[in-house]
């Protein structure tokens, strides 16, 4: 592995990445189609779509009918990537991802991005909190979430010719740098960032460099823990969730609601282990998003290394 | 209010709201601009409201189904009354009661929560609907955006409303000819917005919609029989050239010399109304 992580902030924003990964994309490869709604200024393809509008295709303000139409591209032989804010791409649009792609056997890419927080000053209307859950339910789907740049990129080559649904979850701007170039990532299975014997937190996305930052904080009074980047939610990386199981406390951290999330999948994988350690999930709890900065809602909901940090020590 | 307090008050929203996104540094500023003249109409005394009391039941309701346009509604609740001017200040700040979208639960005055486009229309048909349930001779309002509707639910409570006769339904289409990226015609081109409301069984005018006088003429002019539906003919950005020459100027920063740009034509604009008094 090739681990960066110092702290700093991710050099590249996801959207940079995006946008030029996917017009990249579409040069390599005839087949490749991507749709958004009325989005494109939001995650760097304005550009793409004004130089390439057969591959690049704005749906306007209109997602149920984007995903349809995606299903109908992959049903065509083509390979859709399909992009919207994380609710629109999510609750807005179930029913057509769960039958039109889903259950008709299409493969289709859907990435949504401003996760939970990150949805900021967009306010509660715009933080999905519950795509995780809602894709998870969804059969054979594979779910993701996107913790740094360097995955971003290698993950939107690989899931190009990947059979069934893919949920790619993602901000639209940056977390902290985790991985240098080059770092392989194999859907499925989990990444270890730190060993520690005291405790394991199992983490996704943006919690993901919380839970570094957490064990750097931890290391100082002697508690020393490890950190996995789940970063494919579904399939669920059993064996190394069993694994961790054996610093004898799981916690689980996620910018989602605890209900269907990273940390129900790792409790019953655990318990159908019969692996059971101690177990705490850090997530939000029976409350919807609010509007602010991004620091601010991940102090008011837990969010952050502090967070990780006191969850820990408490439960030891 | 008369046709000239009218065109103040509305200079007076676009102030407030430049002002208000203009603290944060950044927002939906020239959505919320276009919408300012038909606000103005509605909260200047075309509404059937009660300041002091936000909740009572005989109220006219308004749904901003645009949410995105709420600091445009908050401008206009705060200098109806609805609650105090300062509250204007804490937009988007942490714990405060006006979010970036308009939020029932939060802000006094707001009828409906809003943000994620084209569910505003149904819970409209839903509140007049409610309103005719109960035999109240009130009314709901609705203001869409142009790019709004893309959506297909639009069209799904267009249907609606015509099925149950909501005639007590009065719709509003910002048409400022641009979405987010980019025109309504290089995007998802809607046509002739109004002659599909009509196909739809609508009541439709279509209206200089930067001018009071003409939104009250349309309000008068509305059918007792059918929904309605006004489009008004905008510009994102109305009347604040600074924002108005942005060509994509969706959700814009809004600091320094723009903002300042902005605050002094705003001013300039109030001032030559007043003066022509
Ligand atoms: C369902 C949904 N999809 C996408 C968005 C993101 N979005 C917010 S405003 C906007 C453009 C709206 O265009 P229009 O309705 O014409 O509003 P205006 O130009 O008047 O601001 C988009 C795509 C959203 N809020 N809701």
């Amino acid at each position: 592995m090739n681990l960066i992580f110092d702290g700093s902030l991710d050099k590249l924003a996801f959207r940079a990445v995006f946008g030029e990964n996917m017009e990249a994309l579409a040069a390599a490869d005839s087949n490749v189609v991507y749709l958004d709604a009325d989005m494109m200024s939001s995650i760097d393809t304005r550009n793409f779509w004004k130089r390439n509008p057969q591959q690049a295709i704005n749906c306007g303000i209109a997602e149920a009918n984007m995903m349809g139409v995606a299903a109908g591209l992959s049903a065509g032989g083509k390979k859709p990537y399909v992009h919207t804010f994380g609710p629109f791409a999510s609750r807005r649009v179930y029913d057509q991802v769960v039958l039109s792609i889903a259950y008709a056997g299409l493969s289709v890419r859907i990435f949504g991005t401003d996760p939970g927080v990150a949805a900021a000053f967009n306010g509660g209307t715009h933080m999905p909190f519950e795509d995780l859950a809602l894709y998870r339910a969804i059969p054979r789907a594979t779910v993701i979430e996107i913790s740094d740049s360097t995955m971003l990129k290698n993950i939107m080559w690989q899931i190009k010719e990947r059979e069934g649904l893919t949920y790619v979850r993602m901000t639209r701007k940056n977390y902290h740098g985790i991985y240098g170039e080059g770092n392989d990532f194999k859907i499925g299975k989990g990444l270890v960032l730190r060993e520690g014997g005291d405790a394991a937190v199992i983490a996704c996305g943006m919690m993901v460099s919380e839970a570094m930052l957490a064990a750097e904080i931890l290391a100082g009074e002697g508690i020393h823990i490890k950190v996995i980047d789940m970063f494919t939610i579904k399939p669920l990386d059993v064996d190394l969730v069993r694994e961790a199981a054996k610093t004898g406390l799981i916690v689980t951290a996620e910018n989602h609601n605890i209900v269907g999330g990273l940390g129900e999948a790792v409790a019953t994988a655990l318990i159908e282990a019969n692996a059971a350690p101690g177990f705490r999930r850090i997530g939000m709890r029976e409350s919807f998003g609010e509007v602010g900065p991004v620091d601010y809602l991940q102090e008011k909901f837990g969010l952050n290394a502090e967070n990780i940090a006191k969850t820990i020590r408490e439960a030891l | 209010m008369d046709i000239r307090e009218l065109e103040i008050f509305a200079a007076r929203i676009r102030l407030e709201t430049t002002k208000m996104i203009g603290i944060r540094g950044f927002g939906h500023l020239s959505g919320s601009l276009s919408v300012a003249d038909v606000l103005a109409v509605l909260y200047g005394g075309f509404m059937r409201i009660r300041p002091e009391e936000p909740g009572w039941p005989g109220r006219d309701k308004l749904v901003l189904s645009k949410g995105h346009a709420g600091p445009a509604l908050y401008s206009a609740l705060a200098m109806r009354g609805f609650f105090p001017m300062d509250w204007l200040a804490t937009l988007n700040q942490p714990g405060t009661r006006l979010p970036s979208h308009c939020d029932r639960l939060l802000t006094p005055g707001v009828d409906m929560t809003t943000g994620s486009l084209g569910q505003g229309a149904s819970a409209a048909a839903g509140l007049a609907l409610a309103q005719k349930m109960d035999n109240l001779d009130s009314r709901t309002f609705l203001i869409l955006g142009d790019g709004e509707c893309n959506e297909g639910q639009v069209w799904e409570a267009a249907l609606f409303a015509n099925q149950y006769k909501l005639s007590n339904l009065i719709a509003f289409v910002d048409y400022n000819k641009k979405q987010l990226d980019g025109t309504t015609a290089e995007v998802m081109d809607m046509g002739d917005i109004s002659a599909k409301f009509a196909s739809f069984g609508w009541h439709t005018q279509n209206i200089d919609g930067g001018c009071v006088k003409s939104i009250l003429a349309a309000l008068n002019a509305v059918s007792a029989d059918a929904p309605s539906c006004i489009v008004l003919n905008t510009i994102k950005g109305a009347k604040v050239p600074t924002v108005e020459k942005i060509e994509y100027n969706h959700h814009i920063v809004v600091e320094g010399d723009l903002l300042a740009a902005a605050i002094a034509e705003c001013e300039l604009e109030l001032q030559k109304l007043e003066v022509r008094g």
